[in-house]
């Protein structure tokens, strides 16, 4: 294992289907989380509805894959970020939202829900705080 | 995309490493069929941890890395079997690896 651990931002701004972009930031995501790294990950702009409840996919022949972001606890990313503004903007809560539940597997420490609202002021401090951030 | 396996007289589609190339073509005699390829007698063990993979994806849509399957092992039936070694000594070619290719799951998120 490497010992220099980075932050790691992945920034999710398109819708889920249409491009592939949603489903591929979500596999760079798992990937790069199995290495050990700070992993946070942000969801604007369009990027919100990868995250809405009962998303049905039958009429586009495209696998749903949204239940697979409630693995990210078990993958161990911990931070998990939605823009409010963004959210704002589409009519949408924090209610329309899919819930991420964490836990540390030795501690039994849990958390039921890691999908935080945030505004736009910790959204440029997530930014800054970062070494490293990619967009998709 | 030309590979396919015998499962009692059925041919099944793989892929290049194995893999069902339909995730629809599973029935446990696959799993029996690529046991004995690997040169492995199924047990209840193992079917064990076939069941819970096939589970897994049904739930979340996704095969999990062998880390994460481990933890979510020991969460469903306890740390005597959430680790690796025991894993391991079921599954010596990679308990997610070799165990997705078992249950008809494409090959786990996060291995090269």
């Amino acid at each position: 294992m490497s010992e220099i651990v980075k932050k790691f931002l992945y920034l999710n701004r398109k819708a889920p289907y249409g491009t592939i972009y949603a489903w591929e930031a979500l596999e760079v995501i798992l990937i790069g989380a199995a290495f050990d790294q700070e992993v946070s990950v942000l969801f604007l702009d369009d990027g919100v509805y990868q995250l809405t409840k009962g998303q049905d996919t039958s009429g586009i022949g495209m696998k749903n894959f949204s239940p697979t972001f409630r693995t990210l606890g078990d993958y161990e990313v911990k931070n998990v970020y939605v823009d409010r503004d963004s959210l704002a903007a589409r009519g949408l809560t924090q209610d329309d939202l899919v819930q991420i539940a964490w836990e540390d597997f030795d501690t039994e420490e849990e958390v039921e829900n890691i999908v935080e609202v945030i505004d736009t002021a910790r959204v440029r401090e997530l930014m800054d705080a970062s070494d490293v951030v990619f967009s998709f | 995309m030309a590979d396919t396996i015998d499962v009692n007289g059925k041919q099944i589609a793989v892929d290049e490493e194995g893999y069902l190339a339909n995730l629809n073509d599973w029935e446990p005699g696959v799993a029996e069929v690529m046991s004995k390829q690997d040169n492995i007698d199924l047990t209840d063990e193992h079917w064990d941890i076939i069941k819970f993979l096939r589970e897994y994806y049904e739930e979340y849509q996704i095969a999990p890395a062998v880390r994460v399957l481990t933890k979510a092992v020991g969460k469903k039936m306890g740390k005597d079997k959430g680790n690796s070694k025991y894993l391991y000594s079921l599954f010596p070619y990679g308990p997610a690896k070799q165990a997705c290719r078992f249950a008809g799951l494409p090959k786990p998120t996060g291995c090269v």
